[in-house]
C-alpha cells in the first residue's frame, strides 16, 4: 500500500514540502540544542520540565482519544464508525510519533536513551510509560495497516487481529493513565498530587482527540473524494461534548477542593495560574483564555442547532482543541512547578528556539499523519471507485 | 562495561564487609576499566575510610551568626565538587545554598518565629532521604541509595537527563547541567570528576571524602554549625545533639525521612 503515498496531487506534495521545511529548520535548531545543551530553552532548576514535556502530555491524550472511534465500532458494533476507525488509528500513530520525539528532544543525554532498557527500573513510572507508549504505537500500526489492507483487497481482516484490536482499547486508557501517574505520584507537588489527575487527563484526551478528528474529517471531505460522513462527524461531536464537560467538571472539583480546604500547597498553584502569585503571572491571560474557550465550546456544543451546523462545529472543535492545549500544554506543567518547593516564584516561558523545535516535532507528526491519511483515503477512494463502476456495470 | 563495573563494585563492597582483603584487586580493576575508582571501591580499601550505617547531618541554627558563615560552606562544597559558577540564573547549579526559614520550612513557618530564625539564613542541601522519591522516580537507577550507609548517590555516566528526579524531589535539591559546566569552573579539583552537559547533580554527602577518612567539606568550614555522623550510632555526636535538643526536619509530612536535622 505504501505506493499510494507516492502518487499525489500538487497540493499533497506542497503540504509535505512545507512541513518538511519546518521540520528541517527545527532539526538544525535541535542540533544547536544538542551542542549547547538544554540551556537554550526557558527551563531552569525550578521549572525543570516545560514545553516539550507538556506537548508530550497533551499528545498522549490525542493518541488515546483515537480510541473513541475504535471503541464504539468494535465493542458496541456501531457500524457508522467503521468508515473512520482507520482515521482514529492513524491519528494515534502520528500523535505517538510526536510523543516519542518530544521525550527525545527533552532528554539531556539522548544518546543514553537506551539506558531505560539496559537498566530497567520497575519502580519508575517512566519505565511503564515507555512500555505503554511503544506498545500502543505498535498496536495501532499493526491493526490500522492490516485492516486497511484487508479493506483494499475486499476481504475481512485476519482473525488474529481481533484480540489485538480488543487489547488496544484498554491500552489506550492505560497510556494516558500512566502518563498522569508520572505526575500525580510525586510528593510535594501539590498541584499534581490528586487522584483525579488521570481521569481529568482522560476527559481532556477524549475531548481534544475527537475534536481534532472532526477537523481532520472535514478537511478530508473538502480535499478528497472520500467523505467520512455526516453521521460519523455528529457522533464524534457528541463524544467531544460529553468529554469536554467532564473535563471542566473535574477541573472544577479540583478548584473546589483547593479553594474550600484552603490548604496553601494546593491553592497556591491555582492562584499562580489564574491570578498570579507574588506579583508574577505570565500565564494568567492564557489560563483565562483556555477557560473561556472551553466554556464557550461547551455552550456551542450543547445547543443542538449549533452542534449540527458543521461550520459552527468546526469552530467549537478548534476552541476545544486550543483550550485543552493551553490547559495541559502550558498550565499543567508550569503550574505544578510554580511556586517551587521552597515556595519561591520563578516563572517559565519557552524560548524561541524551544518553540521552533516544538513546531518541528509537530511538523514531523503531521508529515506522518498526511502520508498515512493519504494512503487511507486513496484506499477508500479506490473502493468507492470500484463500487461506482460496479453500479454502472449492473 | 558500566554494568559490570557496578556489579563488581557491589561484590567488592560485600567481600570487604566480610573481611576479605580485596583492596589491591579493586584498585587494579578500577584502573583497568579506565574509570575513576568509584567511592564504593575506595570504601573497600582505604584504611581510614569513615563508616556509618546511616549518615546524617545536624544544623545548629542557633550558632549561625552571619550569612558569610554559610557562604563559606557553599564555597567549600562547590570548590571541592567542581560546581560551576554560572551567571544566568536559569542555569545555576547548587549543591548547598542559603535560604530563609520560611523557604526551607514553608509549612512550618509561623507569623511569629523567633527573631533569630527570622533574620538568619539557613543552609539547605540534599536531605539524603531515607525513603527518597528521587530514587523511586529515576528510570535508570542513575540515582540510587547506597544501602550500606543511606547516602543517595548519582552515577553521572548513566543519567539520561530526563529530570524526573528533579520533579520528584520535594526540596529542590537537584540541579541540571543546562550547558557544559566545565568552562565555568574557576579551579578544577582533580580529585573529583567534572560533569558534562545534560546530567543532573546534587550534594553527595561528600562520599568521596568519607572514603578517605575526611568529613564533608561544608562541615569542616562550618565553625561548629554543622555536625556530621552516624544517626544509627547512639554515641555519635549527631545522636547526642539530637537527644539534647529539639530538632526539625524539612517536610516530614511527605514521608521522605530526611537525614538532615535543624536544631531551632
Ligand atoms: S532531598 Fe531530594 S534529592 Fe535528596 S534524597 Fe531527598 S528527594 Fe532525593
Ligand atoms: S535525570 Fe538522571 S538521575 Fe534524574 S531521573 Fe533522569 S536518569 Fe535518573
Ligand atoms: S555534604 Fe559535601 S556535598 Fe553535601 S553540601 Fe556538604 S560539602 Fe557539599
Amino acid at each position: 500500500m505504501l505506493e499510494l503515498a507516492l502518487k499525489g496531487t500538487k497540493k499533497y506534495w506542497g503540504l509535505l514540502v512545507v512541513l518538511g521545511g519546518i521540520a528541517g529548520v527545527a532539526f538544525l535548531t535541535y542540533l544547536y540544542q544538542l551542542q549547547f545543551g538544554l540551556g537554550i530553552t526557558g527551563l531552569s532548576r525550578d521549572v525543570s520540565w516545560g514545553f516539550y514535556i507538556a506537548q508530550f502530555t497533551f499528545l498522549v491524550g490525542v493518541a488515546a482519544g483515537g480510541v473513541m472511534v475504535v471503541l464504539p465500532y468494535y465493542l458496541h458494533d456501531y457500524k457508522a464508525f467503521g468508515r473512520i476507525t482507520i482515521m482514529g488509528e492513524f491519528l494515534a500513530v502520528a500523535a505517538l510519533v510526536m510523543c516519542l520525539l518530544f521525550i527525545m528532544v527533552d532528554l539531556g543525554q539522548p544518546m543514553r536513551m537506551l539506558n531505560v532498557i539496559f537498566y530497567p527500573t520497575p519502580n519508575s513510572m517512566l519505565f511503564y510509560d515507555m512500555i505503554v507508549l511503544n506498545g500502543y504505537l505498535f498496536l495501532n500500526i499493526v491493526v490500522g495497516w492490516n485492516v486497511l489492507e484487508a479493506e483494499r483487497n475486499g476481504t475481512h481482516y485476519q482473525s488474529w487481529l481481533k484480540p489485538l484490536i480488543y487489547l488496544s482499547i484498554p491500552w489506550a486508557i492505560s497510556i494516558h493513565t500512566v502518563t498522569a501517574y508520572l505526575y500525580c505520584g510525586l510528593p510535594g507537588r501539590g498541584f499534581w498530587l490528586t487522584a483525579i489527575l488521570a481521569p481529568r487527563f482522560l476527559a481532556s484526551a477524549f475531548a481534544a482527540g475527537p475534536a481534532l478528528l472532526i477537523l481532520l474529517c472535514l478537511i478530508v471531505r473538502r480535499f478528497t473524494q472520500f467523505d467520512p460522513g455526516r453521521e460519523q462527524i455528529q457522533s464524534l461531536a457528541k463524544i467531544v461534548t460529553y468529554a469536554i464537560i467532564a473535563n471542566v467538571f473535574f477541573f472544577l472539583c479540583e478548584v473546589f477542593v483547593a479553594g474550600y480546604s484552603q490548604i496553601p500547597e494546593h491553592t497556591d498553584h491555582l492562584k499562580y495560574l489564574f491570578f498570579g502569585l507574588h506579583g508574577k503571572g505570565v500565564l494568567v491571560p492564557y489560563m483565562w483564555t483556555s477557560m473561556g474557550l472551553m466554556f464557550g465550546a461547551i455552550i456551542l456544543l450543547v445547543i443542538p442547532a449549533t452542534r449540527r451546523h458543521e461550520g459552527v462545529l468546526a469552530v467549537s472543535c478548534v476552541m476545544v482543541f486550543i483550550g485543552a492545549w493551553i490547559d495541559k500544554g502550558l498550565g499543567l506543567i508550569s503550574g505544578g512547578f510554580v511556586p517551587n518547593p521552597l515556595h519561591e516564584v520563578n516563572e517559565y516561558m519557552p524560548t524561541g528556539a524551544e518553540v521552533m523545535i516544538t513546531l518541528g516535532v509537530w511538523a514531523v507528526g503531521f508529515i506522518v499523519l498526511t502520508i498515512l491519511y493519504k494512503i487511507a483515503v486513496s484506499v477508500k477512494e479506490e473502493n468507492a471507485g470500484v463500487l461506482r463502476t460496479r453500479v454502472v456495470e449492473e | 562495561m558500566e554494568r559490570s563495573r557496578r556489579e563488581f563494585l557491589k561484590i567488592a563492597g560485600v567481600s570487604a564487609a566480610i573481611g576479605l582483603g580485596t583492596g589491591p584487586v579493586i584498585e587494579a580493576v578500577a584502573a583497568a576499566t579506565g574509570h575513576q575508582a568509584a567511592p564504593e571501591a575506595q570504601v573497600a580499601h582505604h584504611p581510614e575510610a569513615l563508616k556509618a550505617t546511616r549518615w546524617g547531618m545536624v544544623v545548629d541554627t542557633r550558632k549561625i551568626e552571619s550569612a558569610e558563615q554559610i557562604e563559606r560552606m557553599v564555597e567549600a562544597c562547590h570548590k571541592e565538587h567542581n560546581v560551576p559558577m554560572l551567571e544566568e540564573a536559569r542555569h545555576q547549579i547548587k549543591w548547598i545554598w542559603e535560604t530563609h526559614f520560611h523557604n526551607a520550612f514553608p509549612s512550618q513557618s509561623t507569623d511569629r518565629i523567633s527573631e533569630h530564625l527570622e533574620h538568619t539564613l539557613l543552609p539547605v542541601m540534599c536531605n539524603h532521604c531515607e525513603n527518597p522519591p528521587c530514587v523511586r522516580a529515576c528510570p535508570t537507577k542513575a540515582t540510587f541509595k547506597r544501602e550500606s550507609d543511606g547516602i543517595v548517590m548519582m552515577d553521572f555516566h548513566r543519567c539520561i537527563g530526563c529530570r524526573f528526579c528533579m520533579a520528584a524531589c520535594p526540596y529542590g535539591s537537584r540541579s541540571f547541567n543546562f550547558r557544559d559546566p566545565r568552562p565555568f569552573i574557576a579551579e578544577t579539583n582533580k580529585a573529583y570528576p567534572t560533569r558534562m552537559k545534560g546530567v543532573v547533580e546534587k550534594c553527595n554527602f561528600c562520599v568521596e571524602r568519607l572514603a578517605v577518612g575526611k568529613l564533608p567539606a561544608c562541615v569542616e568550614v562550618s565553625e561548629g554549625i554543622l555536625t556530621f555522623g552516624d544517626l544509627n550510632d547512639p554515641d555519635s555526636e549527631v545522636s547526642q545533639l539530637l537527644k539534647e535538643n529539639y530538632a526539625i526536619r524539612r517536610k516530614t509530612n511527605l514521608g521522605t525521612g530526611p537525614s538532615v536535622y535543624y536544631i531551632v
